[in-house]
């Protein structure tokens, strides 16, 4: 049912794990069947140093949340944020039709960690000039 | 690599000794039982020996076994028959929350032709109350629908003192079982259990897929599923599928001959795979009733993590079982029997059913236990909702 690309991600994940000072963090529940899924980056001179995930839910969910840490890490803010739901599938080599849905919590969950990171970078930098 | 077949409940793998018995009528003994001729009267016979065989296990009259194609069909003949031949007496239907999806859509279908069903709460172990039947049934009840345990959980339903119940009644009202799950498990009488129509499925028993029977109490009314020439008694219209129903027939006759040893066995190895999941893993819930249930059942959920990863993480270790996590299902809903007993959604999420079976070791049993612990703590590592030792 899934493909090669999805079975390896699956059973041999990248980057899951939480960072305790993360500059952003985002968490994104899957409407469709009730999964949750957690991502957190640090960031340096608007590149995404590092990118951990968490995830509850089903192989599809496991393996397009680490391939989505994988595709940014290492990537500006701006790139990052150009990566689609329908990138991350296809990097894995496509999802069955049923799963779809599972790859659009990865690409959320990063951009809603984005949104968090320039949300408290705003609210620092207004900070500084006060 | 070393292979677990532990979804019993789903299939069961053809015996050698079905498969013997079937092989001949694909080939020479190839005809249809309609015809008068010698190839006729040969299918003819073998047909009802398979009958007499599954009668027995059931405690029937051969004349009131008639074959389907499987549980599936002997559900919707039952309920579709049942409502269709006494409407005019009343169109009310009393069935449970957690049955079959053969008997949940099949009644779904008859709401919208205008009968009224009533879907019986279960408690948190999955029992229905014989009251809550009794309560229910008003002027227009023709049936309840009731299935005998559940396939899911294991929970074995109360059939025979709601037979009893309904017995005690002034007015005739139909009493069906789906007894797919049972039969060949734990001891089925259709006259203890006080049913007028039981379906059966040959696959769970180490039979044929395709192949069932419903059980037909003599005197009942109701319409034929299937119309068109004269088999089974004018009820079952369609030519017979001769080695599927020899394939029954045999799988019958082993399962009651070695229903006792069997149950044994398998409860033995049950409890132990019960017992020491409970010990390996923490924050485990065991779903069914703890003695209630079928010998071969174990269905537990594993809190903060998902089924369908779980069962992929099994399979990767040759382990095959089975979840009602929505992930799994195709509706991508959490199964309905999970919710009715009362798990929040994302608890039912992390379901997992291991159903045993005949070929199943002690050595399997430690195999699992050996295993699952490890991959419910890698899910568990990976999970947002797992408490993480800080406190999160
Ligand atoms: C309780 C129950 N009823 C009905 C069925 C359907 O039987 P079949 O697969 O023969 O159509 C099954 C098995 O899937 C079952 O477990
Ligand atoms: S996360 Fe539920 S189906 Fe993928």
């Amino acid at each position: 049912m899934y493909s090669e690309k999805v079975m390896e991600h699956f059973t041999n994940p990248r980057n899951v794990g939480e960072i305790p000072d993360a500059d952003g963090i985002g968490e994104v529940g899957n409407p469709v069947c009730g999964d949750l899924m957690k991502i957190y980056i640090k960031v340096k001179d608007n590149v995404i140093e590092d990118i951990k995930f968490k995830t509850f839910g089903c192989g599809a969910a496991i393996a397009t949340s680490s391939m989505v840490t994988e595709m940014v890490k290492g990537k500006t803010i701006d790139e990052a944020l150009k990566v689609t739901n329908k990138a991350v599938a296809d990097a894995l080599g496509g999802l069955p039709p049923v799963k779809m849905h599972c790859s659009n919590l990865a690409a959320d969950a990063l951009h809603a960690a984005i949104e968090d990171y320039k949300r408290k970078k705003e609210r620092k930098d207004v900070a500084e000039q006060k | 690599m070393k292979r677990v077949y532990m979804d019993h409940a789903g299939t069961t793998p053809v015996r050698r000794e079905v498969l013997e018995a079937m092989l001949p009528y694909f080939t020479e003994r190839f005809g249809n039982a309609s015809t008068i001729y010698f190839y006729g009267r040969e299918a003819k016979s073998a047909i009802e020996e398979a009958r007499e065989k599954v009668a027995h296990l059931i405690g029937a009259d051969p004349r009131e076994v008639f074959f389907t194609a499987g549980g599936t069909e002997s559900d919707n003949w039952a309920i579709r028959g049942i409502a269709h031949a006494n409407k005019e007496k009343g169109k009310h239907i009393i069935t449970s929350s957690i049955e079959h999806h053969a008997v949940l859509h099949t009644c779904e279908d008859l709401e919208k032709e205008g009968f009224k069903v009533t879907y019986l709460p279960v408690d948190k172990y999955g029992l229905v109350k014989v009251e809550d039947v009794m309560n229910a049934i008003t002027d227009e009840t023709i049936l309840v629908t009731i299935m005998h345990a559940n396939n899911e959980i294991g929970t074995i339903e109360p059939i025979a003192e709601i037979g009893k119940a309904l017995k005690m009644l002034d007015r005739k009202i139909y009493f069906h079982t789906d007894a797919v799950q049972t039969v060949g498990k734990i001891p089925v009488n259709v006259d203890e259990l006080g049913v007028d129509l039981l379906s059966i499925s040959a696959h769970k028993i180490y039979g044929p897929k395709g192949v069932g029977a419903l059980y037909i109490r003599k005197g009942t009314k109701i319409k034929p599923f299937m119309t068109g020439g004269a088999q089974e008694n004018k009820r079952r219209a369609g030519t017979e599928n001769v080695p599927g129903i020899v394939g029954f027939g045999k799988a019958a006759e082993l399962a009651e001959k070695e229903l006792m040893e069997q149950y044994e066995k398998l409860s033995y190895l049950r409890d132990k795979l019960i017992k020491g999941i409970m010990e390996r893993i923490p924050h485990v819930i065991l779903n069914g009733h703890p003695t209630q249930r079928l010998p071969h059942n174990v269905n537990v959920c594993f809190k903060y993590i998902e089924g369908e990863s779980l069962l992929l993480n099994l399979d990767m270790k040759g382990i095959c079982a089975s979840s009602g996590s929505a992930c799994t299902s195709g509706s991508l809903e959490p199964s309905h029997v999970l919710l009715a007993i009362g798990l929040p959604h994302e608890i039912a999420h992390g379901s997992l059913r291991l159903t045993l079976g005949r070929d199943n070791t002690e050595e399997d049993v430690d195999y699992v236990l050996e295993v699952l612990p490890g991959i419910v703590e890698k899910l568990r590592s990976m999970s947002p909702l797992f408490p993480s030792k800080g406190g999160n």
